[in-house]
């Protein structure tokens, strides 16, 4: 894919956006948009204003000015439930899953199929049904939480956020505290769901991941658009925007660890 | 995946447990990992009963028995009442007074005031409900921890008791009533208990063939026929044996088919309904539950309203036993032996895990202790010391197999 895609349905549009808390200025007049069937990544060091833009797309904060846009109407989110009924799930970084209940339980938690007498089949079903078309590796829907491991940990909190089938998915820092074959079976969950149809928000520090299934990677800087990117943008690029330099920390590191190469490859 | 290929078993790391060896296997696999269901129970049951008939040969005649549930069904009440705290990782320790209170209104309102004993009873209900509303909100509107509100209410309802019962102290109860022969004298006839104690066998054929049915249909792996048939048939003849046995002597209490009646429908209540379902989440992971939607200060203020109405139940029944409401009512070792018989049944302190089941379980367990040191004539400081030595036990049970589940991967 060629830089931004415009060929498929907007679904969300920000225009101007921003947030204060107080005196300061969390965000400050952020542009996004989001299309159906694209991985839109959201990258930028601490205190860029990431979490704030995903509290106010997920009704937990409320904007302070701007447009919100969604399915080409004017929204407002103005609590999680709302945000819920437009078609847009947040999966936070801690997943929020019940570890004493099972895979079933934790998916339909909140919204069971017949609440004075719980079809416990129709549910499993459904579980294995979306855990299939994920291609997801469960080994059993009826095993508690806590036998599960990080990845497929958050594989349920993906497929959980499925459930009530939103346009939308948001994901905080889903690879965060994953090993790497954790980390490339979550990145192809992502590349799924996004097949699917559903559009995508990522939200990571992990420059090899963003780069590996964005379609387009936004960076903010000090609650700041600084640039959007395609995936084939190179890590320098990528730095320099997040950081706001080209002469930064990360490159001087990087370019200190160059020479370091050289000077060994001549030595020996 | 062929057409057959069910959607459970796709997963080639999944063991397929057929037929009566894999339930075994699954069980001993299931035990050896921390989650030891009511193993410790029958096993407490088994040395309890073996070590006080050879001390006193009376324990296990059936008179004994008999006796004994009917003393079971009134704490049994109560403590199946603070399952749903202990659920919710809470506590209420104001159960005891708070059954003191029912029957000191049912006391007053039936023999002082002349009510008729029915509306007496929904009075000294709905106080109990009152009461778990008040907790809740403590809870709820200042974060005030259950462990302190209880405690400040158990003091508190043991003032209303006392204030209740006034100068006389005691309220003798009518014994010609229908309620204090259904606490002190009712037996089921012998076909009748027979024939409820088929009951139970019967409906997990029905229901465990209807679930094989639609399981089968859902493409899902069912539990094999001979499984199903082994729980029903051997729980059938425990039962059948149990019943023969009491009928020998006085025969089976109504009051405790009653209160076993109770629990099956919690235990409906806690495993096949929403509600049920949330007291579960709330207890593992408040926050989780409350992002999924689920209104957690609602939830809290059901469970305490249902523990303090059950505590209030357990109050009459008591009351019914003794055919009296008495300052002593609910006071001493009621509030322990409630929570020690649902810890003891297997839910856990710590919130998130257990059943209604274990409120049976449980008060067997202390009843028959309790019976059995009776029946030795001991003095009641020997009993509080060993009963509280089996509330000890029964916790550190609990701890070490909640850190076995945890490191086997288990919640």
């Amino acid at each position: 894919m060629d830089g931004p895609s415009t060929d498929k349905e907007l679904i969300l549009k920000l225009s101007g956006v921003s947030k204060q808390f107080g005196a300061v200025t969390a965000l400050d007049g952020i542009d996004m948009e989001v299309h159906k069937g694209e991985v839109v990544a959201l990258v930028g060091d601490n205190g860029a204003g990431k979490s704030t833009l995903v509290k106010i797309l997920a009704g937990v904060h409320a904007k302070t000015s701007g447009t919100v846009e969604f399915g080409g109407k004017e929204v407002e989110i103005g609590t999680p439930g709302r945000a819920l009924e437009l078609g847009i799930a947040t999966v936070f970084q801690d997943l929020a899953l019940c570890e004493n209940l099972d895979v079933v339980a934790n998916l339909f938690l909140g919204q069971e199929v017949n609440p004075w007498r719980l079809s416990e089949i129709e549910m499993e079903v459904r579980a294995w049904k979306l855990l299939g078309e994920l291609a997801a590796r469960i080994p059993s829907v009826r095993e508690p939480i806590a036998s599960l491991s990080g990845g497929q940990r958050q594989t349920v909190a993906i497929a959980r956020s499925l459930l009530l089938d939103p346009e939308i998915i948001m994901l905080d820092e889903p690879t965060a505290a994953l090993g790497v074959a954790q980390t490339a079976e979550v990145l192809n969950l992502i590349e799924r769901v996004r097949d699917r149809g559903h559009g995508v928000i990522l939200i990571s520090h992990n420059m090899e991941d963003v780069r590996a299934v964005a379609d387009r990677i936004v960076v903010l800087r000090l609650g700041r658009n600084n640039g959007t990117f395609g995936p084939d943008a190179t890590q320098e690029e990528l730095v320099s925007a997040i950081t706001g330099a080209t002469d930064n920390s990360v490159s001087r590191r990087a370019a200190k660890r160059r020479g370091d190469t050289v000077e060994e490859g001549a030595g020996s | 995946m062929t057409d057959t290929q069910k959607f459970d078993r796709a997963d080639t790391r999944v063991r397929e447990d057929e037929g009566l060896a894999g339930a075994a296997r699954a069980f001993f696999d299931r035990v050896r990992s921390g989650d030891l269901g009511m193993l410790p129970v029958i096993l407490g049951l088994f040395v309890i009963a073996v070590v006080f008939t050879s001390l006193n040969p009376v324990f296990m005649r059936p008179q004994n028995l008999t006796n004994l549930l009917f003393d079971a069904a009134a704490v049994g009440l109560i403590s199946l009442g603070v399952i749903f705290c202990l659920m919710l990782g809470e506590i209420d320790l104001s159960i005891g007074s708070m059954s003191g209170v029912a029957s000191a209104i049912l006391g007053v309102l039936w023999v002082n005031v002349g009510v008729p004993w029915p509306l007496a009873i929904l009075a000294a209900l709905a106080a109990g409900a009152i009461t778990g509303a008040i907790y809740a909100s403590l809870l709820n509107r200042f974060g005030m921890p259950s462990f302190v509100s209880t405690l400040a209410g158990l003091l508190a309802l043991l003032g209303l008791q006392l204030y209740l019962l006034g100068n006389s102290g005691s309220i003798n109860l009518p014994f010609q009533s229908f309620l204090i022969r259904f606490g002190q004298i009712l037996v089921m006839p012998g076909w009748l208990s027979y024939l409820l104690a088929v009951v139970p066998g019967a409906v997990i054929l029905v229901f465990g063939a209807q679930n094989r049915r639609e399981r089968a249909a859902a493409n899902l792996s069912a539990p094999s026929s001979s499984v199903v048939i082994a729980k029903a048939v051997s729980l059938t003849a425990v039962l059948l044996i149990a019943v023969w046995y009491l009928n020998l002597g006085r025969g089976v209490p109504y009051m405790f088919v009653f209160f076993v009646l109770i629990i099956a429908g919690m235990e409906y209540v806690l495993t096949r309904t929403k509600f049920g379902r949330s007291i579960f989440a709330v207890g593992g992971n408040r926050e989780a539950a409350r992002r999924a939607g689920i209104k957690v200060e609602r939830i809290r203020i059901y469970a305490f309203m249902i523990c303090s109405t059950f505590a209030a139940a357990g109050g009459i029944l008591a009351a019914s036993r003794l055919a009296s409401a008495s300052r002593q009512a609910g006071t001493g070792d009621v509030n322990l032996n409630a929570i020690a018989a649902a810890v003891i049944g297997g839910t856990s302190l710590f919130g998130g895990r257990g059943s209604a089941w274990s409120a049976v379980l449980g008060v067997l367990v202390i009843q028959s202790i309790s019976n059995g040191l009776t029946l030795l004539n001991l003095s009641s400081s020997l009993r509080y010391m060993i009963l509280g030595a089996v509330l000890a036990l029964a916790v550190i049970v609990d701890s070490l197999a909640r850190q076995s589940r945890a490191s086997h991967g288990r919640a």
